[in-house]
């Protein structure tokens, strides 16, 4: 039951996008986004759109996994409509007591679904085709510069990839908890609020005491193995830009300067 | 009374990259009163397995039945049937949750629907009959001891008086004291209390020692299900599934082979002994003579 949730789930296949250094995929996603918010108009949005199927084609990640992530958003995205349609001023298509709906309220509800879809759609592809671990690398590496200001760079690379690391681990658990009361006669569904919040007693006290466990096991291993941050750390497979890695590059500009374009122009 | 699988299927993540088929058309049959071992070697598929067996994961095609219903039917009371059926999972230390052991026991008969002084009382019988010391009731579950935190874990499922018990490598972590201790529990409960117990192990010698059936599972598959004895007797077999026979078969076949005349297929420890002393007598050893002769 528990298994089926994905989080950032990444999905193994053998594509260019895969194989692109974690940082050029940053970058695109970064620039993906930037260009929804300066496209603005149907043709705009056609550019973008192109782009994204592209993306997914080559990533051969199959689309069925990439829209799974838009069913987490359902109900943001139908409330950010619902209020887009009814707050924005302009001419009054149809109303009812307070409530009015307003041409330029539809098309605004219209334009940030188009942006929540795109932006959700966008960072999964990143998720799907990049490890955690290759994304935390690539997230390291391009915020080095922080490190001049003092900001732990390393240090907060290693607990995000910790901490996604741990997520699957405590889903586990999670289930195998869930199961072990079930068999005792727990009853996680049944039952108000407050009987709800009560039944999950029995799966959180074991669910923390593991968790603080398996912290407590990991500094101890990270230890026995000289771990002491990130001065003078080497990697095993430092990231490389490769002529790919340029080539993506040149697109993405070359992808940002229309958006730019279009924006100017007001196409 | 029994469990009875009939053609289950289990794949877990259907559909998806990860897809792995658990269990493969597997067809069981747990009668009442028997004392089953199963062995398989990690990922076999034994931990799927025996989570089918009191409905908390639904085979993805085939049925199980208990005492001949569905359990997956429309209005089947699978909270009852998991009252019926105790299943003890692996590292059960990890699910107590409760601030005194008493308190943890009594969750599952609590749940069952008795009063606190009905699920005291059971508690109290179960936690006596894993041999948990009384006076430690009332200590906090995470102060205790590894061995003592599975007593408790065990006492938890044994006092929801189950029919059948499932226990999930129940010696796991624990020295050879504790195991032994354990396990002779367990084989009581079978003896005095008529309990059918399921207890998955990856210990030969312990199969060896108690159980009267013995299951093998292999790549979701069951490759072999018959007594020890038998099963053993497949040992080549077995290694290439990552198993192995006792180790007191293995030095009687070696015996064997050098020529004394033993019974090979012995699986346990007093048994070979008797063999190979009734093997030395009728060859009129004289490794006998300082011995047991004079």
């Amino acid at each position: 039951m528990i298994r089926d949730i994905t989080i950032g789930q990444y999905y193994p296949a053998d594509s260019v996008i895969h194989r692109l250094d974690p940082r050029t995929k940053l970058a695109g996603t970064l620039i993906f986004i930037v260009s929804i918010f300066l496209f603005h108009t149907i043709p705009g949005y056609a550019v973008a759109t192109v782009f994204l199927a592209a993306a997914i084609k080559i990533s051969k990640v199959p689309v069925k996994f990439i829209f799974k992530g838009l069913k987490a958003i359902f109900f943001i995205l139908l409330i950010t409509m619902v209020f887009n349609m009814l707050l924005t001023p302009g001419e009054v298509l149809w109303s009812f007591g307070i409530l009015k709906i307003t041409k330029e309220g539809i098309s605004m509800a219209v334009r940030m679904a188009i942006r929540l879809i795109y932006l959700v759609i966008g960072s999964s592809l990143m998720t799907l085709t990049t490890t955690p671990n290759q994304l935390t690398d690539g997230l390291e590496k391009s915020l080095r510069p922080l490190n001049k200001i003092h900001v732990p760079v390393h240090e907060i690379a290693m607990m995000m990839s910790i901490a996604l690391r741990f997520i699957p681990i405590l889903l586990e658990e999670t289930d195998k908890i869930m199961k072990a009361q079930i068999a005792r006669g727990a009853d996680f569904e049944s039952g108000n609020l407050i009987q709800k919040v009560k039944s999950m007693v029995p799966l959180l006290v074991p669910l923390f005491i593991s968790a603080f466990r398996r912290a407590n096991d990991l500094a101890m291993a990270m230890e026995a193995r000289c771990y002491h941050g990130g001065e003078h750390r080497t990697q095993m497979k430092p990231l490389q830009y490769k002529k790919r890695d340029r080539l993506a590059y040149l697109v993405l500009l070359v992808y940002l300067a229309a958006a730019a374009g279009f924006r100017i122009a007001g196409i | 009374m029994s469990i009875e699988l009939k053609n289950v299927t289990y794949t877990y993540s259907p559909g998806t990259a990860y897809e792995i088929h658990a269990l493969k058309n597997i067809n069981l049959t747990i009668p009442d009163g028997q004392f089953i071992g199963m062995i398989g070697h990690t990922g076999s598929g034994k931990s799927t397995l025996i989570q089918h067996f009191n409905a908390l994961i639904r085979p993805t095609s085939g049925n199980v039945l208990y005492n001949g219903e569905d359990v997956w039917a429309e209005n089947y009371n699978r909270k009852n049937l998991r009252s019926q059926v105790g299943l003890v999972f692996q590292y059960p230390e990890h699910q107590l949750f409760e601030s005194d052991v008493l308190s943890d026991v009594c969750f599952g008969p609590v749940n069952q629907g008795l009063s606190r002084e009905e699920a005291e009382e059971e508690a109290k019988k179960a936690l006596i009959q894993v041999g948990f010391k009384e006076k430690n009731f009332r200590k906090s579950p995470f102060e205790l001891s590894g061995g003592q935190k599975k007593r408790v874990a065990i006492a938890g499922v044994l006092a929801m008086n189950p029919k059948i018990l499932i226990l999930d490598e129940p010696t796991a972590g624990l020295d050879p004291k504790g195991r032994d201790e354990i396990l002779d529990q367990i084989a009581e409960l079978h003896s005095a209390r008529g309990i059918t117990i399921v207890l998955v192990s990856h210990s030969m010698e312990d199969v060896a020692k108690y159980v009267e059936r013995l299951i093998v599972v292999n790549k979701g598959e069951i490759p072999f299900d018959s007594t020890p004895k038998e099963v053993f007797s497949h040992y080549k077999e077995l290694e290439t599934m990552g198993l192995a026979a006792p180790q007191i078969t293995y030095i009687m076949h070696a015996l064997k082979e050098k020529g004394l005349k033993v019974e090979s297929g012995v699986t346990t420890i007093p048994e070979a002994r008797e063999e190979i002393l009734k093997a030395l007598r009728e060859a009129g050893s004289p490794l006998l003579k300082g011995g047991q002769e004079k």
